[in-house]
């Protein structure tokens, strides 16, 4: 009687590949930082640095002519953002209903999803620097760039959106004998269209802040002018450049607050 | 008797309230996108021409010189992995006690929750290339400066999950150790830890999956990795060698994909 309470099993059994995997991921830890030269000296000229730095970018830059620069550069952020997205969202719509395998046949939804699998797989920037060389410099480029990272997130969400619905309402609506665009419009949008608005919205917010980027490759958008202030060295106005950038991200973020709560 | 019998009433969907809304926002795109299309510049023979500059840039890039691989794009992929991982693991490391503080199960004091969130907030609001920007100025140009700024970008996005992932966890289990009087360690070690495991390592490895991405750009601007190859190559129009690294950014990426789907699944 008593053996057998004394034989039970204790309540934390160790878990010794755990234990392992944690001490690997500690010693990969300590050989990529030897790796970085990371050494004391570097770390207090960093700090060092970095006290300058920060005194050399205040106060703010408040020049008049920089500012309209800065505003002209805000104002294409905002036309690449939009433009893209609804580039994007419109495109996105046929490619993600292309690729929902509950309403496509297979050779139709593989093509579509490798499509889209070959958007998602590149930086914006990276996509931004090909899209630099085929249509030059400026804002087309960076619209471009952006409307093909939107069409691999969109298309993506969308069509699992629609893989998840459910097909008893397909069902009534085929019974009923109607034609393949109805079922599309009375049965798949009504279910995903709440959904499609949430990935949309989203994606407008991240293309805001993804276009203030492009810029760096010379894909038009402030970008260009912050990377140029860097250049050269003229910290204080990148401070400002950077201010106006996080006030946007917050304007687009209550923004996007707002469209959901329109639609929720 | 200019109220109309409920009989009569038709009925609407939304409220007058609602409908403005939507209309507002409908407004407001279709507003957004005529003014953009209108004012935006770009040159219309550069777009004619884009066809045959793409085919320009694709002849150019073919054939790719895979001979390069081991001389100037190896090292430098590893380096970008090195960034990515070292990075998530620092921002790991700094983002749990954030996200601690975060929770508000845990600390008790709305005061340290709001100021907590604030500096989560911030830490995602800025891009990993500004970031990037921002360490190479403080330690020059090299791989330090993309860790660096691939760990801070990262903070945001792991204290903001797993703050959220403890306040979900479920009181019973952390009550019955209470009771029998554990101390704070073991509450936390056997209480909370076992609830936000799956959580914490879906959390990490999601991390690491878009540090990998974007490790790959922080280059352009100086921060290491595989990006400067990038950089050097196309300001020197090689582009057999940038389609070279654009071949392994694509596989590593898709390895990554892949290791990150079977931990995945052996883990959670």
């Amino acid at each position: 009687m008593n053996a057998a309470v004394t034989a039970r099993p204790p309540a934390f059994v160790p878990n010794w590949p755990a234990r392992i995997a944690w001490i690997a991921l500690a010693l990969y830890a300590g050989y990529a930082t030897s790796i970085l030269d990371v050494s004391w000296a570097r770390f207090v000229t960093g700090v060092d640095n970095g006290i300058r730095f920060v005194g050399r970018m205040l106060p703010p830059e408040t020049e008049a002519s920089k500012m309209t620069l800065m505003l002209r550069g805000i104002y294409e952020t905002l036309e690449i953002a939009v433009l893209s997205s609804a580039l994007g969202i419109m495109l996105s719509l046929p490619i993600g209903l292309l690729a929902a395998r509950n309403l496509m046949p297979p050779w139709l939804t593989w093509p579509t999803r490798l499509l889209i699998a070959l958007c998602r797989s590149f930086h914006q920037v990276i996509i931004a620097i090909l899209f630099v060389k085929a249509v030059g410099f400026g804002a087309l480029a960076g619209i471009l760039a952006l409307t093909v990272a939107s069409i691999g997130f969109i298309a993506k969400l969308f069509a699992e959106a629609i893989e998840e619905i459910s097909a008893k309402q397909l069902e009534a609506i085929r019974a009923t004998g109607a034609p393949f665009m109805n079922v599309i419009l009375y049965g798949v949008l009504p279910q995903v269209l709440t959904r499609f608005v949430g990935f949309a919205t989203y994606q407008f917010d991240s293309n805001i802040r993804n276009s203030t980027m492009v810029g760096i490759v010379g894909a038009g958008g402030i970008g260009g002018t912050m990377f140029a202030a860097f250049q050269k060295f003229d910290y204080d106005y990148l401070l400002t450049i950077l201010l106006a950038i996080i006030a946007l991200i917050m304007v687009s973020e209550s923004l996007q607050n707002w469209v959901k709560k329109v639609y929720q | 008797m200019t109220v109309a019998s409920p009989i009569e009433r038709e009925w609407r969907r939304h409220t007058p309230r609602q409908r403005l809304a939507r209309f507002a926002l409908y407004f407001g795109l279709v507003a957004a996108c005529v003014v953009s299309l209108r004012t935006v510049q770009f040159v219309p023979e550069f777009l004619y021409d884009a066809p045959e500059q793409m085919a320009d840039l694709l002849r150019r890039m073919w054939p790719i010189e895979w001979a390069h691989y081991p001389k100037g794009v190896h090292e430098a992929l590893i380096e970008t992995l090195h960034i990515a991982t070292l990075g998530t693991l620092l921002a790991i490391v700094m983002a749990v006690p954030l996200g601690l503080l975060a929770a508000n199960n845990i600390t008790r004091h709305v005061g340290i929750n709001y100021l907590a969130k604030l500096l989560l907030v911030s830490s995602r609001s800025v891009n990993s290339l500004v970031w990037a920007l921002l360490f190479v100025a403080i330690f020059g140009p090299g791989a330090l400066a993309g860790t660096m700024a691939i760990a801070f970008r990262s903070i945001g996005f792991v204290g903001k999950l797993f703050g959220e992932a403890m306040e979900e966890a479920r009181q019973g289990p952390i009550e019955a150790l209470r009771s029998a009087g554990a101390p704070w360690g073991s509450i936390y070690l056997k209480g909370y830890w076992p609830q936000v495991e799956p959580a914490f390592w879906a959390i990490a490895l999601f991390r690491w999956d878009i540090s990998v991405r974007e490790s790959a750009v922080l280059g352009l601007v100086g921060a290491g990795g595989i990006g400067m190859a990038i950089d050097s190559a196309m300001n020197l129009f090689q582009w057999e060698r940038v389609a070279l690294m654009l071949v392994a950014i694509f596989a590593v990426v898709i390895l990554a994909e892949i290791a990150v789907t079977f931990l995945r699944k052996k883990i959670i």
